[in-house]
């Protein structure tokens, strides 16, 4: 079956890169808002920098949140990126409490600037992969990914594929079933970043 | 470990790179594209490209260029040089840059750090600062290093910070162009200062000078522009004596 990419649009951050990123790799890929293109869709992938209310508020204004719970229900493939990985569980600290998707179970905390000097986490880090998963193949354990973000992501269930340190560890990659997400920008990780899109795309 | 970032930093001017080129390669190397593609290659961080055109009109073709670059590169960029207005920032972001750098704009109108913090998130906002020793302070320079601000350098850092700047990227205009070292005074003062990655920049002339503002001023990141042309300062031989320093780099 013909693959067929979508990059939901849903007004936060820089889609376009993420489409170069498939571009650059031969396929592909829609930025769309329309629910009927992610109904079509074949791989889906939710990116995304910014707010955890504002997006959840623009995906319900847009009519998204239904076609994109169906769509994970279904089994197609799915790819969470930053915001687009934080926004599947249940709820956010940010400002003070705000809901989520809740297709996975956990949520969303703020790094602790008691502990932490620099806020946000911005660089590249290193990930420790604690799970075989596809998306993983042919990259090194260890290997440097490109991250930005002040909140992250904390599982209830066993679906951490990967950690990151940043004054303690936190969930960098989940992986469950058709979904794969993580908390760092792979179209902006170079080779390694490039590598997991790949594999995201290929069975 | 998070690592410390290597930036080289391209200044543009008329789609061509203007500093900094190694002669031996002139023609690739004034290819900002090409040499955005080489710097990827070599494992730069990051890039920084500093738009020094002077005329309005040709504002377009910095987006047609941030445009080209953004389908080849694949790692973070940073675009700045004239960016006066929401709008310049909206255009850059718009053409695929990750991050604005906003220089003299936000000391004339230091609410446009603000409102831009808050329409594309702190983190898209890099404020650059250029500063110089005048007695015993440090003072910010703005039009390009042409005007004396008046305004003291650490206090404006904290400013930028305290309006939702994501980095700061901090030049030397004293060390700038001089091979003799980052500022280390200087940037150790606005890196206690602020809860925000510092970007160093200015005087860097080999990997001895990064290692020292990574371990001295504990700068987040170091900038530098002409040493990363020539064959034997290039990006990875500079990251491998940081990691045999014990600095933690993206090898």
């Amino acid at each position: 079956m013909k693959k067929k990419i979508a990059i939901i649009d849903y007004g936060m951050g820089n889609l376009k890169n993420v489409r170069n990123a498939f571009n650059f790799l031969g396929y592909d890929a829609e930025i769309t808002e329309n629910y009927k293109h992610i109904e079509n869709a074949t791989h889906l992938i939710l990116p995304g920098v910014g707010g955890f209310k504002d997006a959840m508020l623009t995906l319900r204004q847009k009519g998204l949140i239904e076609p994109i719970k169906d769509a994970v229900a279904s089994g197609k493939n799915f790819l969470g990126i930053c915001l687009g990985m934080q926004l599947l569980f249940e709820t956010s600290e940010e400002f003070g409490h705000s809901e989520g998707f809740g297709i996975l179970k956990g949520k969303v905390i703020r790094f602790d600037d008691s502990v932490i000097p620099l806020i946000p986490h911005i660089g590249w880090n290193d990930i420790k992969m604690l799970k075989p998963v596809k998306e993983f193949n042919g990259i090194e354990n260890n290997s440097f990914f490109y991250f930005l973000h002040s909140y992250y992501c904390a599982p209830e269930e066993d679906i951490t594929a990967a950690v990151c340190d940043y004054y303690g560890k936190f969930s960098a990659c989940v992986k469950k079933n058709n979904i794969f997400a993580c908390q760092f920008h792979p179209e902006k990780s170079h080779t390694v970043g490039l590598a997991l899109l790949k594999n995201f795309i290929n069975d | 470990m998070l690592a410390k970032r290597i930036i080289p930093c391209l200044d543009i001017k008329n789609n061509e790179v203007v500093k900094g080129i190694n002669f031996e390669d002139l023609r690739s190397a004034g290819d900002p594209v090409e040499l955005a593609k080489r710097y990827d290659g070599e494992l730069a961080d990051e890039l920084m490209f500093l738009d020094i055109t002077a005329s309005h009109e040709k504002r377009k073709t910095i987006l047609e260029l941030v445009d080209k670059i953004s389908e080849n590169i694949f790692i973070p960029f940073s675009v700045g040089g004239g960016v006066s207005e929401i709008e310049d920032i909206r255009d850059l972001l718009n053409s695929g840059a990750d991050k604005v750098s906003i220089n003299t704009a936000a000391v004339l109108k230091p609410g446009l750090i603000d409102s831009a913090a808050k329409k594309f998130g702190s983190s898209t906002i890099v404020i650059a600062i250029d500063a110089k020793k005048i007695g015993d302070e440090y003072i910010v320079f703005t039009h390009g290093g042409r005007k004396n601000s008046g305004i003291n350098a650490i206090d404006w850092a904290k400013e930028a910070y305290n309006r939702g700047a994501g980095e700061i990227l901090l030049t030397s205009m004293d060390r700038d162009g001089t091979k003799n070292g980052y500022e280390i005074e200087l940037t150790s003062s606005v890196v206690k200062g602020v809860k925000i990655p510092v970007i160093a920049s200015g005087g860097a002339r080999d990997a001895k000078d990064m290692e020292e503002v990574f371990i001295k001023a504990d700068a987040s990141a170091a900038l530098a522009a002409s040493i990363f042309h020539y064959e034997n300062s290039g990006i990875i031989p500079i990251k491998k004596y940081l990691k045999s320093k014990g600095i933690n780099v993206r090898l």
